[in-house]
């Protein structure tokens, strides 16, 4: 790399945003809980400890790229969930089950 | 911490004109629908650029005055009259730190960068919170602004939690959290000093005399006066007018004064049975504005170092880039 940094580098131009995932207890899932700013993977997780860890919220943190995140659209959310939504024998209320079986 | 109501706008003197008719009436009425019936909208869903506009305005105004807010205490760190008090103090600036950085992100997910912020907040053509526009004389000061600053931005932030945007009311489920530490670690330094000599009880009466008036100002003009705060409320961005929340706040703070042993200086203070809340006297909204627009006893210093702070910071983040790139390279030939 030959670009030296220029004096007035903006300030945070090229700092990626990362999505930060904590764990708060072992055992549990890592829950997204908010993004920052970081220059690498390293600064990210150290940034995320001081950010979203100072009350011992977490024993485990993972930072993701933001930009690698692919989510669902929106608008097509009808569609896309919609298969579920018509096959109500998929839950467990659906059957009925005589009262003196029990807990079932 | 801190909002004051935050329908103030950037541009003084420019009013914001709502752009409901360029909207598409069909995404339109889908929006309000959601809106009416509670819902909450999130980063990807379709929204009214006014509302995108006003989210921007009011989360980058709070994430401003948060990291602003840092600057009058942070005053106080190599004064703090013990280790105690000092570590608490610095725990305290730096959750202010965190805050702003969680309203920063909220923000930029309605597609403002970090960048346009920081320079609005540095050119001067953002507000932050007027409170902070005020100096902190003495140590009773820092006791004084986590009673009663942080307990008015707490009153204004609890309802924020229920606020129609995701981010934001994600993000102040965090701050009010981590709020109430800021609240009684004040009223406890307070105590303290209320225990001890003439000298140390006259320095906190003489913080809330210069404190009080302008914490009661915090919750933005009289609702008769504040035209935007109905959109607010209908976008379910905001749930309680600034009146009914100020009257929140004294109705609180009133035994807590008794307890702590001061009286608030407020001649017009006291009980109304009829109304079943405290009455209290006149805000004087002409200092108010004037420190607004600008003109308060801090403005120009607070901004200042603000930006001081800022530029002096370049070579930090100029080194981390440098160290993540050598770092990138470092993995490149070892892989090579």
């Amino acid at each position: 790399m030959t670009t030296a940094t220029p004096a007035t580098t903006p300030a945070l131009k090229d700092w990626p945003l990362w999505e930060v995932f904590v764990r708060s207890k072992q055992g549990l899932e890592h829950k997204h809980c908010g993004s920052l700013h970081a220059s690498d993977a390293q600064h990210a997780l150290q940034m995320a400890r001081d950010v979203y860890t100072r009350r011992q919220e977490g024993v485990s943190i993972w930072v993701v790229p933001s930009k690698a995140i692919t989510a669902s659209a929106p608008d097509e959310k009808g569609e896309f969930f919609e298969p579920a939504a018509d096959k109500i024998y998929r839950h467990p209320t659906f059957y009925d089950i005589p009262e003196e079986v029990g807990h079932m | 911490m801190y909002t004051q109501s935050f329908s103030v706008p950037d541009d003084a003197g420019k009013t914001v004109q709502p752009l409901k008719a360029a909207e598409p009436p069909e995404l339109m009425a889908k929006f309000d629908e959601r809106i009416d019936a509670d819902g909450r909208i999130e980063p990807q869903d379709w929204m009214p650029e006014a509302y995108r506009k006003t989210l921007v305005r009011q989360i980058s105004q709070h994430a401003h005055s948060e990291i602003v807010g840092m600057l009058p205490e942070g005053n106080w760190i190599s004064r703090a009259p013990s280790l105690k008090r000092k570590a608490i103090l610095i725990a305290k600036v730096q959750d202010e730190g965190g805050h702003g950085l969680y309203l920063y992100s909220a923000a930029e997910t309605l597609g403002t960068s970090r960048d346009q912020m920081l320079d609005a907040l540095h050119s001067g053509k953002a507000k932050y919170s007027s409170i902070f526009n005020y100096p902190t004389l003495n140590w009773a000061d820092v006791g004084v602004i986590g009673w009663l600053v942080d307990g008015a931005a707490i009153m204004n932030q609890i309802p924020l939690c229920r606020c129609s945007y995701g981010p934001y009311a994600r993000a102040m489920v965090r701050v009010c959290k981590e709020e109430s530490f800021h609240q009684r670690q004040g009223y406890e330094a307070l105590l303290v000093m209320m225990k001890g000599t003439q000298a140390q009880k006259d320095m906190v009466q003489d913080a809330v005399n210069r404190w009080w008036w302008k914490c009661l100002a915090m919750f933005g003009p009289p609702d008769a006066d504040s035209p935007n705060s109905a959109q607010g409320m209908r976008w379910g961005i905001k749930r309680i007018s600034n009146d009914d929340l100020r009257q929140k706040f004294v109705d609180a703070t009133v035994p807590q004064a008794k307890v702590l042993g001061v009286t608030l200086p407020d001649p017009d203070l006291k009980w109304n049975e009829a109304r079943g809340h405290y009455d209290y006297g006149q805000i004087d909204w002409d200092e108010f504005w004037n420190t607004v627009n600008g003109h308060g006893p801090m403005n120009k210093q607070r901004l200042a170092t603000r930006v001081k702070a800022h530029n002096d910071g370049q070579w930090v983040r100029d080194a981390a880039l440098a160290h993540a790139r050598k770092q990138q390279q470092r993995a490149l030939k070892e892989a090579a």
